[in-house]
């Protein structure tokens, strides 16, 4: 079971953060920049969770910040939809370049 | 190399490829589809660590809640079948650059930290457990929190409803007197 090191689950969850910053980077509809945001929560979830089981197995303080993120995520996704929504229903379309009003 | 360690790296694999094909697919429904692979893959690394707990609570918020709620808004909002526009090459390769450095130097920094105090100790993430701790008042307890994250999601909720409420006739022509 222990035979995986710690690192190689922090290497998966680096290379997991930096894809969720290119997706972010790079698009600019608002629903797949969302699903960017999500992948890089997740990441970090995976190093709570590691880090707990490796280094500190008698606490379980890493699951619960990640409950907690998880929880938080999913009010945030709610959130970020309903305003994605009323942006469509305002401008006809949801793609950050077309939102230019508050502009400076 | 023994089976654990297979499926751990074929897991790794499953969610990095995933979530590649979810950055830079070009049809919004392939992108929502290949995150809901990569977000079940992190579940079943959650279910190698053996905590259960938290793998069950990924796929019951992340994969039948957010992707749920993500295909949804994308049915409300797009036409599914039509292709995004290409980003510009230049920005392309400037975040490609951006994302492989801050790849390289993260894992420079993880390869050469060396953890070495890890802990043998058992872990016990029981339901239990985690339900315990998490209802308990003592001095590692987390009773705060969780009901501080209740008024939050509480909150959200209203917020949610009042964004995305229709203005009614009532509160536009009552919104219109008060321009006049």
């Amino acid at each position: 079971m222990n035979e995986v090191p710690l690192t190689h689950i922090l290497f998966v969850s680096t290379a997991l953060f930096f894809i969720g910053m290119y997706g972010l980077f790079t698009r600019r509809n608002l629903i797949t920049m969302l699903m960017s945001i999500e992948l890089m929560l997740n990441s970090v979830n995976i190093n709570f969770v590691a880090f707990n089981k490796y280094l500190f197995p008698d606490k379980l303080d890493g699951l619960f910040f990640s409950l907690f993120i998880i929880t938080i995520a999913a009010a945030e996704a709610a959130v970020a939809i309903a305003i994605i929504i009323n942006l469509y229903r305002s401008h006809q379309s949801i793609d950050v370049d077309d939102a230019t009003e508050m502009k400076f | 190399m023994n089976t654990s360690t297979i499926i751990f790296y074929a897991i790794a694999a499953l969610i990095l490829g995933a979530a590649i094909l979810a950055v830079t697919t070009l049809k919004i429904f392939r992108s929502a589809i290949w995150l809901l692979f990569s977000l079940v893959g992190i579940a079943a690394l959650y279910f190698w660590m053996q905590v259960e707990f938290i793998a069950a609570i990924q796929i019951v918020v992340y994969v039948g809640g957010i992707v749920v709620l993500i295909i949804f808004s994308i049915f409300l909002t797009q036409q599914s079948g039509k292709e995004m526009a290409k980003p510009a090459t230049s920005k392309m390769i400037f975040s490609a650059l951006a994302a492989l450095f801050g790849t390289g130097f993260t894992f420079n920094l993880i390869n050469h930290y060396g953890f070495n105090n890890i802990s043998a100790a058992p872990f016990n993430p029981s339901v239990d457990e985690i339900g315990m701790q998490m209802l308990s008042t003592t001095s590692h307890g987390f009773i705060l929190p969780f009901e501080v994250v209740s008024m939050l999601l509480l909150a959200a909720m209203v917020g949610c409803i009042v964004i995305a409420m229709k203005p009614t006739e009532a509160t536009i022509v009552h919104l219109n007197k008060k321009e006049d």
